[in-house]
């Protein structure tokens, strides 16, 4: 079959050609040569185990999805697409609805994509575009250093220290100032979306700065010459190079995101865990991944791990759904701006 | 010819250890993690017998007991009689539970101005944790501190977001107490709260009770002691208010002991007695009554005995509280009929 392939491309037909008319006798040994080069064991095997490895990554995929499905029928037939459309958790009733915790993934990491975005775009150009490297270098390793604490000391530290703040200032100056608006009513517990968007950000913050910082990096030196020989200022030159390397921040904010959506820990320990949707960002809140932290191992009737695992399940088709999205943002987006 | 005698002496070697040393697997409760894992230390040192215990959770060590893939389980709740039948049905034999040590939660709170000593009924607990006594002024809560500066601050209310078996002690005293709480919400692991924000362990509780001012939260026993929460007074069924001390848990368990019932599954909440703590409950290890592996039951049995004569004495010191001679008597009886 691969035989054949090789040998009706046309491209290698062309060169065989070639080769036969300046001689086929005197070449014909070399041909053979390098036809035999070209079935060599060694490189079928490379080949056919490299597409072995990329089809084992689809096939956990695939698996994990089975699993998962298989894992949670018994929730799928008690309580159908009402699963996903009822608010109540109870499982000393066994009624469970997944919607407040899909409301709080989501709020909770567009929150804070909100807060990170601009601020590590701006970390960025400046450490790409302003900083002298002795600012730089530092700024630099301090910035990915940020990306290697562990959830947990996240969360202690939301805990001890986030939190406080955010009851003590953050929730009575915007209840202050902003208090007409629905999403800065209520009590100020300090718990709750906001602290849970925060903290999110200050995680996500390192992964979006640092692969934007390379991306307006790779914008070739000559793009700003050139910018600046026609006399643009600083930041029109940097306009032009934000313009260049959109595609690459987008995808930055993307895999933010996905960490966003998928963080447990750090989430859980300062989001009040309260399965209710509010849209005042001051009540509590509860996201996919905590609940199935918190409550599986626990968790003992067959209906209670099946609804958990069917959490699971929605949360896993809501990532590749973001992933997938993001795909067609990057694409589209090189598409106009080419 | 060396590397094949060294196999062979390796092999030789680790058949012989795995002859000599009986190991037992299990997998459970957290909670009384602490207090295994030193028994098994101790217990391993005096007899060579070895236990390998995985501290999973109490619906882990159920789970796992029922398919069969340990030797002993442990849980906080006992398990429940569908439970029972299936482990029935799929091993073939049935499952025992024997009481190790008791466990009990104390209700904490942060109030400055009040210091220790708050005093609660069960009525006003169950009345805040279902969101109806809102102020720490309420004359239900001033009524039994007369002469405490209360003032008028909302109470911020705080529980277990976790499934865990100090959960499951706190509301099954609450479902005991108060009709409306059994009927709302009913006693679990895990139940659907009525208001408050949920923590994570022990430990996310504490600290968010100990950051924030006019909150109230319950903890283990041992948790609040190692650091020195505040903890409530709780009247209990003879009318009298109690501090949670590791005596009055054991009191608690010595109230019960009269009409234990024979499977040792029995809620110790709200016991009978003058000086009984309400708020407390036994944990237990399951095992199989008739073990496959005739060695293994036989090391199960001893050790249960060891556990119940020395092993209580490690208790106190852990910040378990022991069990009382009554129920001691009657679990060495139930140990004698595991084979």
């Amino acid at each position: 079959m691969e035989e054949e392939t090789i040998v009706e491309n046309p491209r290698s037909q062309e060169q065989t050609g070639d080769v036969v008319s300046v001689g086929s006798d005197l070449l014909s040994g070399v041909t053979d040569k390098r036809r035999v080069r070209k079935y060599n064991l060694g490189d079928l095997l490379f080949k056919n185990l490299t597409v072995l490895f990329a089809v084992v990554v689809l096939m956990l995929v695939l698996l994990m999805a089975f699993e998962m499905y298989d894992g949670s029928k018994l929730s799928f037939q008690e309580f159908g697409t009402g699963f996903v459309t009822s608010s109540s958790w109870d499982p000393v009733e066994e009624d469970y609805g997944a919607l407040p915790f899909m409301y709080g993934t989501i709020v909770s990491s567009l929150l804070a994509l909100l807060i990170a975005l601009p601020l590590s775009v701006g970390v960025a150009i400046f450490l790409s575009e302003l900083a002298p490297s002795w600012v730089e270098r530092p700024v630099s390793f301090m910035v990915e250093l940020l990306a290697g604490v562990p959830s947990i000391v996240y969360g202690l530290w939301g805990i001890f220290v986030l939190v406080p703040w955010i009851r003590k200032t953050v929730e009575p100056f915007l209840s202050d100032h902003l208090g007409f608006l629905p999403l800065f009513r209520g009590a100020p517990y300090g718990f709750g979306m906001l602290a849970a968007g925060m903290i999110l950000a200050v995680m996500i913050l390192p992964i979006i700065a640092s692969i934007s910082r390379d991306v307006l990096r790779s914008v070739p030196r000559l793009q700003r010459e050139a910018a600046l020989a026609i006399g643009a200022t600083q930041w029109e030159t940097t306009r032009i190079v934000l313009r260049d390397s959109r595609s690459g921040i987008l995808g930055a904010t993307m895999l933010g995101l996905g960490r966003a959506i998928g963080e447990t820990m750090a989430v859980t320990m300062v989001i009040g865990n309260r399965p209710e949707i509010s849209f005042s960002l001051f009540d509590p809140g509860y996201t996919m991944a905590s609940v199935i932290a918190n409550e599986f191992t626990e968790a003992t009737t067959e209906m209670y791990i099946n609804a958990l695992i069917e959490v699971a399940f929605i949360l896993f088709v809501i990532t590749i759904v973001v992933n997938m999205l993001a795909r067609l943002l990057v694409w589209s987006a090189t598409r106009k701006w080419k | 010819m060396p590397t094949k005698s060294i196999v062979l002496s390796l092999f030789l070697t680790f058949s012989g250890l795995s002859y000599a040393q009986t190991q037992l697997n299990g997998a459970g409760a957290t909670f009384p993690y602490v207090l295994y894992s030193k028994w098994f230390d101790v217990y391993k040192q005096k007899t060579g017998v070895q236990f390998n215990y995985q501290s999973i959770g109490s619906g882990g060590g159920i789970k796992q007991i029922i398919e069969g893939t340990v030797d002993f389980g442990a849980t906080d709740g006992p398990m429940k009689d569908e439970q029972l039948a299936e482990t029935s049905k799929k091993q073939g034999v049935d499952v025992l539970h024997i009481p190790t040590v008791l466990g009990a939660v104390v209700v904490t709170y942060n109030l400055p101005q009040l210091g220790a000593g708050l005093k609660l009924t069960p009525e006003t607990l169950a009345g805040i944790f279902l969101g109806e006594v809102t102020k720490w002024n309420d004359r239900r809560i001033a009524s039994t501190n007369p002469g405490k500066n209360l003032s008028d601050q909302t109470i911020i209310v705080a529980h277990r977001s976790d499934g865990s078996g100090t959960s499951f002690i706190f509301t099954d005293y609450l479902s005991k107490v108060s009709k409306q709480w059994e009927t709302k919400v009913g006693r679990g692991t895990s139940v659907r709260w009525p208001t408050g924000l949920g923590a994570k362990g022990n430990e996310g509780v504490a600290g968010l009770v100990k950051q924030t001012e006019g909150s109230i939260g319950y903890v283990e026993l041992a948790y609040a002691v190692k650091n020195h929460l505040p903890y409530a007074w709780m009247k209990n069924k003879a009318g009298e208010f109690i501090e949670p001390t590791l005596e009055s848990v054991s009191a608690a368990a010595a109230g019960a002991a009269k009409d234990m019932p024979e499977d040792f599954r029995v809620s110790i909440t709200n016991a009978d007695g003058k000086s009984s703590y309400p708020i407390s409950g036994f944990t237990w290890l399951l095992v199989y009554k008739k073990n496959r592996d005739k060695s293994k039951g036989e090391a199960l049995v001893n050790f249960l005995k060891w556990a119940m004569a020395d092993g209580q004495s490690y208790a106190s010191d852990l910040l378990y509280a022991p069990l009382p001679k009554e129920v001691i008597k009657l679990v060495e009886v139930r140990v004698q009929s595991i084979k």
